[in-house]
């Protein structure tokens, strides 16, 4: 009962309209008043939402620092697309892309668990380099592939699905990965996964299970970027290895920390606006003018970040803040501390080592740092 | 006679060279206050390090109801049934007083949920939610803190965080609960506050209480028995009027 008064429409605002889109945009691709690059665009959107969302998980509600997103991604691409490749022409386009994602994204989580054991021992800057690893060896593995298995350097051959409708599927499959992120993360467990965040020393005292947090959220995680993967494989011909480098796992990681860590919809407007960007950029800036696409792009980039953290724009943000104007639009009842329950905070980026993990009582058993007399005033 | 709750056998623990703590005979009887005190590095922490599975023992065992648990790890020992609070404060801090309390909640048997169930919203999440909400309200109620129960728990002051871990701790419904200098940089009224608190902690949840502190007033107004350590090794053991007035701990407190 009270669960269900508790109900904000902020909770809920999101499937609404990313619903609303697919429905309108779907009805306007079928009529055909929707242009082919548009189409392009939104499963570009869709797959990055996917990824931005499911890599927040990790980072923003997990606390760990993963730059190996676009491998868990790869692996998908690669292995759910050769299973739609293969099985489309017997059991027609649509089973095969389900049956794809499927495969894909159960073999990405395999690998998210392989990943996420080491993350039970190492944090932060450690963890983030072993993942870095992982993402560069599989792009790598399926760059020397051989020509019949995976397409070595020329990429694997992959059905296109037809644009009209491929944008809807992706829409739906963004919808599927925010119900599961925003249910766990809305429940006992997400309470679990962000007290592990919050202080992993206090959460094992609580009896937290921590090993299978870390490895359910990591699994979960690079399930979504390997169904993520089989998309972008069919809105492609082929694909490329290389584009699963070291570039795009970070690329995915900026969606995330522009969008605010552990801010699901901010993650969401975030992907959609640099991928929209990214794209507009590449369209606009053609010929003599393509070297400066990343230079905009990157300029972008530092404009925002500054904006969203120089202290001399503190007023001016918070005056107006997109969460100010919208409480004056709706009224929200309630303690407006409450809504800031799963959020952390910005200068939580989980890249710094914080004197907690110097002090951290599990490091070693003959760690000569005992964790409760390091502080000072102590007596 | 009540039966022992915790029993420790010649528990100790070296790191390299130092023997932090060495030949620890504790025996801790049910519903007791028990009190560990000591100047500073005796190696009270240590001990509870010790029982809560953060350190491994080098020597001896500890016995929680009769089963051994030495070795094991923290999860397992909390879920065995020992709960502790940490001397500088470790709440999760960028949630809610409640969900700090819920987070304890989390392994009691009766708030069982997987993980597909929540995912799907089935109705045993919306059942457990419920349940442990007013669970956790219950328990902020009695350390006082219900009325808090939305603030973030950075935001509470010092006083409210201390009563936040325990009853954080209380949460996960220890046999034992261990509360490291639980009345630290709180004020004499607080103090005797805390005190009530910790009596009705123990009347109304039945358990048993292991406790630092360095307030003597409290120690003596509290605790049943003491135990008084010093370079890691036992000084004195009794009732607290009578091991704080052994000359060995006087020298140890005042020198000389």
């Amino acid at each position: 009962m009270k669960t269900r008064k508790n109900v904000k429409p902020t909770h809920y605002i999101n499937y609404v309209v990313i619903t609303v889109a697919a429905i309108v945009l779907g009805i306007l691709s079928l009529v055909g008043a929707l242009p082919a690059s548009y189409q392009i665009i939104l499963e570009n959107i869709a797959i990055a939402i996917t990824l931005a969302v499911s890599l927040s998980m990790v980072v923003g509600f997990l606390g760990e620092l993963s730059l190996g997103h676009a491998g868990f991604m790869c692996v998908g691409a690669y292995l759910g697309g050769k299973v739609v490749y293969v099985l489309s022409p017997s059991i027609g386009e649509i089973p095969a892309l389900l049956l794809g994602f499927v495969v894909g994204g159960i073999l990405a989580a395999i690998c998210g668990i392989i990943i996420g054991l080491p993350a039970l021992r190492l944090r932060g800057d450690y963890l983030a380099i072993v993942t870095l690893a992982f993402g560069e060896i599989v792009w790598s593995l399926f760059m020397n592939s051989s020509e019949e298995s995976f397409g070595g350097a020329l990429g694997m051959p992959t059905v296109r699905i037809d644009k009209d409708y491929l944008f809807i599927i992706a829409l739906v499959v963004v919808l599927i990965c925010l119900a599961v992120t925003q249910n766990l993360i809305r429940s006992k467990h997400g309470r679990a996964i962000t007290s592990i965040r919050d202080n992993e020393i206090a959460a094992k005292a609580t009896g937290i299970n921590v090993t299978k947090y870390k490895l359910a959220v990591f699994a979960i995680s690079a399930f979504f970027a390997g169904v993520a993967g089989v998309l972008l494989a069919s809105s492609n011909y082929t694909v490329q290895s290389q584009k699963f480098n070291y570039n795009y796992s970070i690329e995915i990681l900026v969606m995330v920390v522009l969008g605010g860590m552990g801010n699901i919809n901010g993650s969401i407007i975030a992907a959609a606006l640099i991928t929209f960007l990214d794209i507009k950029l590449q369209t606009v800036l053609t010929g003599e003018l393509a070297v400066m696409q990343d230079l905009v792009y990157a300029l972008i980039l530092i404009v925002i970040v500054i904006y969203n953290n120089a202290p001399g724009l503190k007023a001016f943000r918070e005056k107006y803040n997109f969460k100010n104007l919208l409480a004056k639009v709706i009224k929200d009842k309630n303690d407006p501390s409450h809504a800031r329950d799963d959020e952390a905070k910005w200068d939580r980026v989980p890249t710094k080592i914080q004197m907690d993990e110097v002090l951290s009582v599990d490091v070693q058993v003959k760690s000569p740092y005992t964790p409760d007399k390091a502080e000072k005033g102590d007596n | 006679m009540s039966k022992i709750v915790l029993k420790t056998e010649n528990l100790g623990i070296s790191f390299g060279g130092l023997k932090a703590v060495q030949n620890l005979d504790l025996e801790i009887k049910e519903k007791q206050l028990y009190g560990l005190v000591g100047p500073n590095g005796a190696g009270k922490t240590t001990v509870f390090n010790m029982i809560t599975g953060v350190y491994k023992p080098t020597t001896g065992r500890f016995l929680l109801d009769g089963e051994d648990l030495t070795g094991k790890g923290q999860e397992a020992i909390n879920h065995k049934g020992i709960a502790r609070t940490f001397q500088n404060i470790r709440l999760f801090n960028n949630m809610t007083v409640i969900r700090n309390v819920l987070v304890g909640l989390h392994n009691q048997p009766e708030f069982k949920c997987s993980m597909v169930e929540s995912i799907f919203r089935l109705p045993r999440h919306f059942k457990t939610e419920k349940a442990m909400r007013e669970r956790a309200k219950e328990i902020l109620r009695v350390v006082g803190l219900e009325d808090e129960r939305n603030n973030l728990s950075c935001n509470l002051p010092y006083g409210k965080q201390r009563k936040l871990e325990i009853a954080r701790a209380l949460a996960t419904n220890p046999k034992l609960l261990c509360l490291d200098e639980p009345a630290a940089g709180m004020n004499p009224n607080e103090t005797a506050e805390l005190m009530d608190i910790v009596r009705h902690i123990r009347d109304q949840f039945n358990v048993t209480i292991l406790l630092i502190e360095h307030d003597m007033k409290f120690v003596s107004g509290l605790c049943d028995e003491i135990t008084v350590l010093n370079f890691g090794t036992v000084l004195a053991q009794g009732k607290p009027e009578v091991a704080l007035s052994d000359p060995e701990v006087i020298k140890a407190y005042i020198g000389g």
